[in-house]
C-alpha cells in the first residue's frame, strides 16, 4: 500500500519533470529537471529492490553525464542559436516527434492503475545480493556482449579524442619535468652587494 | 478513515520517530564537530606559523566558533539583483544537505550505524559525486565572472579526481568482496589496508581527498589570490555559513571514510586494547586524519590549475589503473580472493 503510494509519487514526479525538461525555455533549468528525473528513476529502482542499479544511475548519470551537460549548457549561449535554426530542423524534428508520439500512444493505450505496481524484479538469482547477481550474470552468461560493448565504448572514446585533438604550434606548453627538476643553483643567484654602489643590472 | 489511520499509518509513526532521533544523534554532534574543527584549524595553523590563534573569547578561545556563528547569523543576506534567485539559494542548501546525508551509512562502531545498507560504499560515491552540483549552481547563479570561473574549475576538478577515488575504492572492494562498510572494517582484522598491498592506493586517496573537498593545496575553486572568493564570492550571512558547514563536514566525512577504508574503522591497533569502546578508536583516527588536512594547509603552496589536472589524469589515474590490475592479479595468484 505505502510502497504503491511511493511508487506513484516517484513516477508522477518523474513524468512531470521529464515534461519540464523539454518544455522550459532556460536550458539550464532543463538540465536541472533532467537531474530530478534521474533521481526519481533511481528511487523507482530502489523500490524494485535493485539498489545497485539505483546508485549506479546516480553515480554515472547524475554525477558525471549531467555535470558535463551542465558544463556545456552554461558555457554556450544556446537560446540564440535555437531560434535561428528552428525552421531548418523543423521537418526532421516533426518526423521524430510523430514516431515517438505513436510509440507513446501504443504504450499508454495499455495503461492501467495497478495498486500492486511495485514488486521486486530481481528474481531467479536466489538469495544473492543484487550486486553479486548482476556481476555473475555479466561475467558468465553475457561475457562476450559485455566485452564487445566495452570495446565499442573504447573506440568511441578514442574517436572523439582523435576528432578533437589539434596540435597547436602557437600554444605555450608546460614542461613539468623541467619545472620540477630545476635546482637552486639554476633558479637563484646570490650576489654580494657593495654598500652605496649597488649592482650592475 | 480512523481504521485506515490505525492500520496503515500508525505502525510507521514510532519507527519514523526513532529514526529521526537517531538522525539528531548524528547531526548535532557533527555540527559541534564542524564548529570546533574551524577552531582547531585556526589554532593548528597558528601554532605552525608561530602565532597564537584565537585565544581571547572564553578560556583558550573556546567560545570563538560560537561568536563567529552568531556574527554570521546577524549579517544581512544579500541577493545580487542579476542573480538567479532560486538556484542561488538552492546551492548552499544542497551543499549542506549532501554533506549531511552521507553520514547515514557511516558505521561508528560494530552495529552502530543509521542505515546498514549493503551498497554503502556506492552510496558514498554517489553522494560525493552529487556534491559538485552545489558549487556549480553557486557559480552559475551568482552571475559573476569570479563565481562562474570558480564553479567551472570545481566541476572539472571534482569530476577528474572522482575517477581516482573510484579506482581506489575498486581496489579496496577487491580485497573485501563487499560494498558494505561494516564488512570492509571487519575485513581488516588481520591488518589495516593502509599497510601492505594497498599503501599506494592510500596515498592516492589522501591526495584525492584534498581535491574533492576543495581544500589546500587544491583549493582552486575559491583561490583567493585569483578569484576573490571563487564560487562563494557573492554569498553572505547564513548562505555563506552553509557552504562552510558543508565544506567542513565534508572534510570530517572524508576523514571518516579514510578511517573506514584504510585505518580499520573502530578496530583497536592491538588486541589488548579491545576494552576501549570502538567508537573512541573511530573518532580518534578520524581526528588524526583531520589533522592531516590542517597540516597540509599549513605546509604546501597552492597548485596551478594545469598542475592539478596533470596530477589527476597523468599521474594518479594511470597509477590507480595499474594498481587495480596488480591487486587483482595478486589476489588471484595467491588465491586470496574473498568469498
Amino acid at each position: 500500500m505505502i510502497a504503491s503510494i511511493i511508487f506513484y509519487l516517484f513516477a508522477a514526479v518523474l513524468i512531470a519533470s521529464a515534461v519540464m525538461v523539454v518544455s522550459v525555455r532556460n536550458p539550464v533549468y532543463a538540465v536541472l529537471f533532467l537531474i530530478l528525473c534521474f533521481f526519481n528513476a533511481s528511487g523507482l529502482f530502489v523500490l524494485m529492490g535493485a539498489e545497485f542499479l539505483a546508485l549506479i544511475l546516480l553515480v554515472v548519470y547524475v554525477g558525471a553525464v549531467a555535470v558535463l551537460f551542465l558544463f556545456v549548457v552554461m558555457m554556450l549561449d544556446v537560446s540564440k542559436n535555437a531560434k535561428q535554426q528552428f525552421r531548418r530542423y523543423m521537418p526532421a524534428g516533426l518526423g521524430v516527434a510523430l514516431v515517438l508520439f505513436a510509440q507513446l500512444a501504443l504504450v499508454l493505450g495499455s495503461w492501467a492503475v495497478d495498486p500492486g505496481a511495485v514488486r521486486p524484479v530481481v528474481k531467479g538469482a536466489g538469495q544473492l545480493e543484487n550486486t553479486k547477481a548482476l556481476g555473475r550474470a555479466l561475467f558468465t552468461d553475457y561475457l562476450y556482449p559485455f566485452e564487445v560493448s566495452g570495446l565499442i565504448l573504447l573506440v568511441a572514446m578514442m574517436g572523439a579524442i582523435v576528432l578533437t585533438l589539434r596540435s597547436r604550434s602557437d600554444a605555450r606548453r608546460q614542461n613539468p619535468k623541467r619545472q620540477t627538476g630545476i635546482s637552486v643553483a639554476e633558479a637563484i643567484e646570490v650576489r654580494k652587494v657593495p654598500f652605496h654602489q649597488g649592482v650592475d643590472p | 478513515m480512523k481504521e485506515l489511520f490505525l492500520d496503515t499509518i500508525w505502525p510507521f509513526v514510532w519507527p519514523l520517530m526513532w529514526i529521526a532521533i537517531k538522525i539528531l544523534c548524528i547531526i548535532l554532534p557533527l555540527l559541534g564537530a564542524v564548529a570546533y574543527l574551524t577552531y582547531a584549524e585556526r589554532r593548528v595553523l597558528a601554532a605552525m606559523q608561530l602565532r597564537r590563534g584565537p585565544n581571547v573569547t572564553g578560556p583558550f578561545g573556546l567560545l570563538q566558533p560560537i561568536a563567529d556563528g552568531v556574527k554570521l547569523l546577524g549579517k544581512e543576506t544579500v541577493l545580487p539583483t542579476q542573480s538567479n534567485k532560486v538556484v542561488f539559494l538552492l546551492a548552499p542548501i544542497l551543499a549542506f544537505f549532501f554533506a549531511l546525508v552521507a553520514w547515514a551509512v557511516i558505521p561508528f562502531q560494530a552495529g552502530l550505524v543509521l542505515a546498514d545498507i549493503n551498497v554503502g560504499l556506492l552510496f558514498l560515491v554517489a553522494i560525493s559525486s552529487l556534491s559538485v552540483y552545489s558549487i556549480v549552481f553557486a557559480g552559475w547563479s551568482s552571475n559573476s565572472k569570479y563565481s562562474f570561473l570558480g564553479g567551472i574549475r570545481s566541476a572539472a576538478q571534482m569530476v577528474s579526481y572522482e575517477v581516482c577515488t573510484g579506482l581506489v575504492l575498486v581496489t579496496v572492494l577487491l580485497r573485501v568482496g563487499s560494498l558494505n562498510l561494516s564488512a570492509i572494517v571487519d575485513a581488516q582484522r588481520d591488518g589495516w589496508f593502509a599497510f601492505g598491498l594497498l599503501t599506494p592506493m592510500f596515498v592516492v586517496y589522501l591526495i584525492a581527498m584534498l581535491a574533492e573537498t576543495n581544500r589546500h593545496p587544491f583549493d582552486l575553486p575559491e583561490g583567493e589570490s585569483e578569484l576573490v572568493g571563487g564560487f562563494h564570492t557573492e554569498y553572505s550571512s547564513m548562505a555563506f555559513a552553509m557552504f562552510f558547514l558543508g565544506e567542513y563536514s565534508n572534510m570530517i566525512l572524508l576523514s571518516a571514510i579514510s578511517t573506514i577504508l584504510f585505518w580499520g574503522g573502530w578496530l583497536p591497533p592491538f588486541e589488548a586494547l579491545d576494552f576501549i569502546p570502538g567508537i573512541f578508536w573511530f573518532l580518534g583516527k578520524t581526528a588524526a586524519s583531520l589533522f592531516f588536512f590542517l597540516w597540509v594547509r599549513a605546509t604546501l603552496p597552492r597548485y596551478r590549475y594545469d598542475q592539478l589536472m596533470r596530477i589527476g589524469w597523468k599521474v594518479l589515474m594511470p597509477l590507480c589503473l595499474v594498481w587495480v590490475v596488480v591487486t587483482a592479479g595478486y589476489l588471484v595468484a595467491f588465491d586470496k580472493l574473498p568469498h
